[in-house]
């Protein structure tokens, strides 16, 4: 891949002219290293041995290296919300990459019901940031392992995926699926409260989310992965220009 | 020849170093013995040959999470020798086991109830009593299971370490220390929890644990981080607050977004002498003096040539590869592995340090080994092999050395190799 590892620019570095100064942005081939790397970070979260428990220390290693480019990112003033747009249809493989989180998520909680919108801790839908796995990512050899589920609700973005499989590694007793939503984690705010323009608000469920996303019809709560195209492309939109 | 389930996950030489054991990735633990010293067969001395095999653990499933607990032996500890039998500690992710080992030569014969196939005899035709007496028999060797410590452990164990009391021991996993007594299964105590309320909170895991080798109430774990805590559990039943904190600052210049993931310790040995403990992360081996929490008082580079690929090695996965580092019984060298079946050793009376190999296509048994080394740039020489020819699916992950004597064991993948200096 890259003949080097990344390296984050020094910010206190005044005269590197190739940008990291606080509030410039950051040189476009730097970005795409750092987006492929977050792309390829994500995609490992989501990726994990469906038989087998996933390892704790990967996970929690892979999150850090993500926050980390969140948190650069956000300085660089490359993080940042768009207003709503029209929604264009996505193409079939981000349709693909959003069924990863639905399939996270299923695999996560086995055969329980998917939870409904009256799950008030759940914070508005930013499944874009998860679903943009660079069309690299796509062709790679774990794609065909997707598989289209399309009557399994997504229920949450990034970090929710996070918590999934943290959460899964947590003793739960069988059959108490309103302690397990209980014990659902609240959202990551300050995450989505960059993405979503929403500080501080709290979501009564994904409907709301993407209300603030599209202007187009919003899909009844409950529905499936596909409701999620149209954010999808806002959040691509909102990564890819830099 | 050798399937996946052949391939070695730990080796542990006994207090002695006439045992050593592997444990495999299909839960099958292997013990070598040293041969005795034979005149007739001069070559032989210092062979290890196998000794006995046994399942150590079976799959099994976890039907709350519905998720398979891999068999894998994550680590063997043995216990110091009491008596004639043997025993160790073997663990996979969930449960640990103590094994005894014991040999048998002789047999009783002459059984008055029993015939000597075992059938029960007929009552009425015992008419005499008679005393069994013992004949010699062929050696064997079994292993059996004495106790069984489970249901401790939420999340993956990754270390055990039998204290200098000999009757306790800890176990370790992501996020939790359990204190045990040998003989007692059904309790174990909690000394170490870092697990958040808010799991979304977790940032950072326990990466490996170890009791002192003389104090018996320190032990030292490592993190996800780079740090090692020091705790005294005298000072209080739940050793969350450490005694010392060993952190040593970053480098600012060489930061990158794969800096904490290379930071992150994968081994933490303490010297035999006690004062020292070596940690190993994924570029470097360091020696830490316990009295000095700052900073460590050496470090050696294991593979600096991999700083630059470090992408590449996150997108296969190499990067989170665990190795394990260990002190010769002097504690004069250290031994670690890397890739291409490469490992290294380090003088550090000498400064010297040395890579080797261990495949069978460049070694002959008996030939001395030849030094490797790895060309980072420009012009190969003759012998040398590149960065980009290195095989990283060929991992030496787990080392041992003899606690006496300059002999090492070295897995590599599905196969041990045992070195030893030649005696002139």
């Amino acid at each position: 891949m890259f003949a080097r590892g990344l390296k984050r620019k020094s910010a206190e570095d005044g005269e590197d002219v190739e940008g990291g100064l606080a509030g410039t942005q950051a040189t476009p081939s730097y970005s795409l290293q750092r987006q492929s790397l977050l792309d390829m970070s994500l995609v490992k979260l989501q990726l994990c041995h469906m038989l087998v428990e996933p390892n704790l220390c990967r996970s929690v290693l892979i999150a850090n290296t993500v926050r980390q480019i969140q948190e650069e990112m956000t300085q660089d003033g490359t993080w940042r919300v768009v207003a709503p747009q029209a929604a264009g249809r996505a193409p079939l493989d981000r349709l693909v990459s959003t069924e990863i989180l639905c399939r996270s998520v299923r695999e996560q909680e086995g055969e329980r019901p998917a939870p409904d919108v009256g799950d008030g801790r759940m914070p508005g839908l930013v499944p874009g940031l998860s679903a943009v796995p660079s069309a690299q990512a796509l062709r790679s050899p774990q794609s065909s392992l997707w598989e289209v589920d399309s009557s399994r609700e997504n229920r949450g973005g990034f970090q929710k995926s996070l918590d999934q499989i943290f959460e899964t590694l947590e003793s739960k007793t069988p059959g108490s699926v309103e302690e397990l939503f209980s014990d659902v984690d609240s959202s990551y705010y300050d995450l989505d409260a960059v993405l979503t323009g929403m500080v501080g608000s709290t979501q009564s469920g994904h409907g709301s989310g993407l209300q603030a996303f599209t202007s187009a019809a919003t899909p009844p709560p409950g529905s499936s992965c596909r409701s999620d195209l149209g954010e999808l492309d806002h959040a691509v939109e909102i990564l890819v220009e830099t | 020849m050798g399937s996946h389930s052949d391939i070695i996950s730990t080796v542990e030489f006994n207090y002695s170093g006439d045992l050593l054991a592997t444990g495999d990735k299909g839960g099958r633990v292997v013990i070598f013995q040293r041969e005795q010293e034979n005149k007739s067969r001069p070559h032989s001395r210092g062979e290890y040959n196998v000794y006995s095999t046994f399942q150590s653990h079976e799959p099994e499933f976890d039907y709350l999470k519905s998720l398979e607990i891999e068999e894998k032996i994550n680590k063997i500890r043995w216990l110091p020798q009491q008596n004639a039998a043997h025993f160790l500690l073997s663990t996979n992710d969930k449960t640990i086991k103590l094994w005894k080992i014991s040999e048998r030569d002789k047999r009783a014969e002459g059984y008055n109830l029993k015939d000597e196939d075992g059938r029960l005899r007929d009552p009425f035709r015992i008419t005499a009593l008679r005393v069994p007496i013992l004949k010699p028999m062929d050696l064997m060797v079994e292993a059996s299971p004495r106790r069984i410590f489970a249901n401790a452990h939420t999340y993956h164990i990754n270390s055990i370490s039998v204290n200098s009391d000999h009757e306790t021991y800890l176990s370790a996993d992501d996020l939790r220390i359990n204190l045990w007594h040998l003989e007692i299964t059904d309790r174990s105590f909690n000394i170490v929890d870092i697990k958040p309320v808010n799991m979304e909170e977790l940032t950072e895991v326990i990466t490996a644990a170890e009791f002192h080798p003389h104090q018996c109430n320190v032990f030292v774990y490592s993190s996800s981080k780079g740090t090692i805590r020091l705790c005294d559990m005298r000072s209080s039943a739940l050793c969350d607050r450490h005694a010392k904190f060993f952190e040593e600052p970053e480098d600012p210049s060489s930061r990158s977004f794969f800096s904490e993931i290379i930071s992150s310790i994968s081994d933490v040995k303490f010297s035999h002498s006690g004062r020292y403990m070596m940690t190993r992360d994924y570029l470097s081996v360091k020696v830490w003096d316990l009295n000095m929490e700052s900073r460590p008082v050496e470090t050696h580079q294991v593979h600096e040539y991999l700083r630059s690929k470090l992408c590449s090695l996150y997108e296969n996965d190499c990067i989170f590869d665990k190795f394990e580092c260990c002190w010769s019984g002097s504690d004069s060298a250290i031994m670690t592995g890397s890739y291409n079946n490469f490992f290294r050793m380090f003088d550090r009376t000498t400064r010297r340090d040395v890579t080797l190999e261990a495949s069978r296509e460049n070694s002959k048994p008996r030939a001395s080994l030849k030094p490797r080394k790895v060309c980072t740039g420009g012009k190969r020489k003759k012998d040398e092999i590149s960065v980009d020819s290195l095989d990283f699916n060929k991992k030496i992950l787990h080392t041992a050395w003899h606690p006496a004597e300059n002999i090492i064991a070295v897995a590599a993948t599905n196969n041990l190799y045992i070195f030893q200096d030649k005696v002139n």
